[in-house]
């Protein structure tokens, strides 16, 4: 639920960083929070326990630059990965406008990527929102580490795609990170859509601001 | 609907705004009273500037409202229309408003609960009407500033993400 403020000529958006427990949403935040000037973003805020979990959420206020005279300011959040904080986690996706899913690229953690994905439709079904109409990107993280899986079966697990029946919507849209791909086009059985992916190292930053620019323009295309 | 619903306000909105608050401080004695709206975006600010981050202020304003919102359901309460935060010199009221806003009211010594709860009521029935009558013009599809304003805006948006 984007917010204009006329009086302080403000766009605010608000993005979530969704996934399962210890995939790097929270070293996502971080990085991003190391990287960009001081005067440009806000006091990082994070509700963790004392091993450093996330037990509410973290959250980060990041100015983007100015469109139209509105300075845009994009509001992001992580959720608890864990799967009994599922209560916080829904509540932090109220008036979501942009989500990223960090999916652990380990073999071992494939299982706990579908069930997080699940709960991330589920939680989004419940609140009336359709994932598979707003800005949604998947980020493929940890992917230097030995025991990643390929993406192609990644891809497979978590962003199958979902059937377009809207012939206005049938059209061929390239994949803006992956050249000869296509986020949308025809395949077997018809249309369909996938939310766009990126690879990541977050604890190196690798892939993080690629993933945060993808996001943020998606959503502000969608006010456009 | 695919997502949540944008709104916005003018100026004239704020300006009305501003003055329920001020009217609410000068009654109650209380320091600063802020917005914020259930998603955690600061919408207002009268009174004494706050001495923290508001950004940060606001979005742990709208978690707390929230977790205690499915906290009053779990006792079989709807919800909890307002919350106080009782320190040993400063204070915080939050009340809802219109179930899309939060009215945050800081007070110390010099302001009574009683009485900034008292004020409080008043000031929420008059905001309601103000929220009601801004969301309702959004409804009514005469006021969809958000695509107004960056409506074409595609290359600026491009150059903006290079």
């Amino acid at each position: 639920m984007s917010m204009i403020n006329y009086a302080s000529r403000e766009i605010n958006c608000k993005l979530v960083y969704y996934g399962p427990g210890l995939g790097g949403k929270t070293t996502n935040l971080e990085h991003i929070y190391g990287k960009v000037a001081p005067n440009t973003r806000g006091k990082m805020i994070s509700l963790a326990t004392e091993t450093e979990r996330t037990l509410f959420f973290d959250f980060l206020p990041v100015d983007l630059g100015t469109i139209r005279g509105f300075k845009t300011r994009f509001h992001l959040y992580t959720v608890p990965g864990q799967v009994y904080y599922n209560a916080s986690r829904k509540l932090i996706l109220k008036g979501v406008d942009g989500i990223v899913f960090v999916a652990d690229s380990q073999i071992e953690r494939m299982e706990a990527n579908v069930e997080s994905m699940q709960n991330l439709y589920d939680n989004m079904s419940e609140y009336g929102y359709d994932l598979t109409k707003i800005p949604f990107t998947i980020q493929y993280n940890k992917r230097d580490l030995p025991n990643a899986a390929p993406i192609r079966d990644l891809q497979q697990a978590l962003n199958p795609g979902w059937p377009i029946d809207d012939p206005a919507q049938q059209k061929v849209v390239p994949d803006p990170g992956h050249p000869g791909e296509n986020i949308v086009e025809k395949g077997e059985d018809g249309w369909y859509g996938r939310a766009p992916y990126y690879e990541a190292v977050a604890v190196r930053g690798d892939g993080v601001f690629e993933t945060l620019r993808a996001v943020s323009k998606f959503v502000l295309k969608t006010l456009s | 609907m695919s997502g949540a619903a944008s709104w916005s306000f003018n100026e004239s909105d704020y300006r009305q705004i501003q003055q329920y608050l001020q009217g609410f401080l000068r009654d109650s004695n209380a320091r600063c009273a802020l917005l914020v709206d259930r998603t955690g975006q600061l919408v207002a600010t009268v009174g004494e500037p706050p001495q923290f981050d508001p950004t940060a202020f606001a979005s742990l304003t709208a978690a707390d409202f929230s977790a205690n919102d499915q906290l009053a359901k779990m006792i079989g309460e709807p919800d909890f229309a307002s919350l106080v935060h009782q320190g040993e010199k400063e204070s915080m009221y939050l009340a809802d408003v219109a179930k899309r806003v939060i009215l945050v009211v800081l007070f110390d010594q010099r302001a009574t609960l009683g009485l900034v709860k008292l004020k409080a009521k008043a000031t929420v029935e008059a905001l309601n009407h103000v929220f009601q009558a801004m969301f309702d013009r959004v409804g009514a599809g005469g006021g969809d500033d958000t695509k107004g304003i960056l409506h074409g805006a595609e290359d600026e948006i491009d150059k903006l993400f290079g």
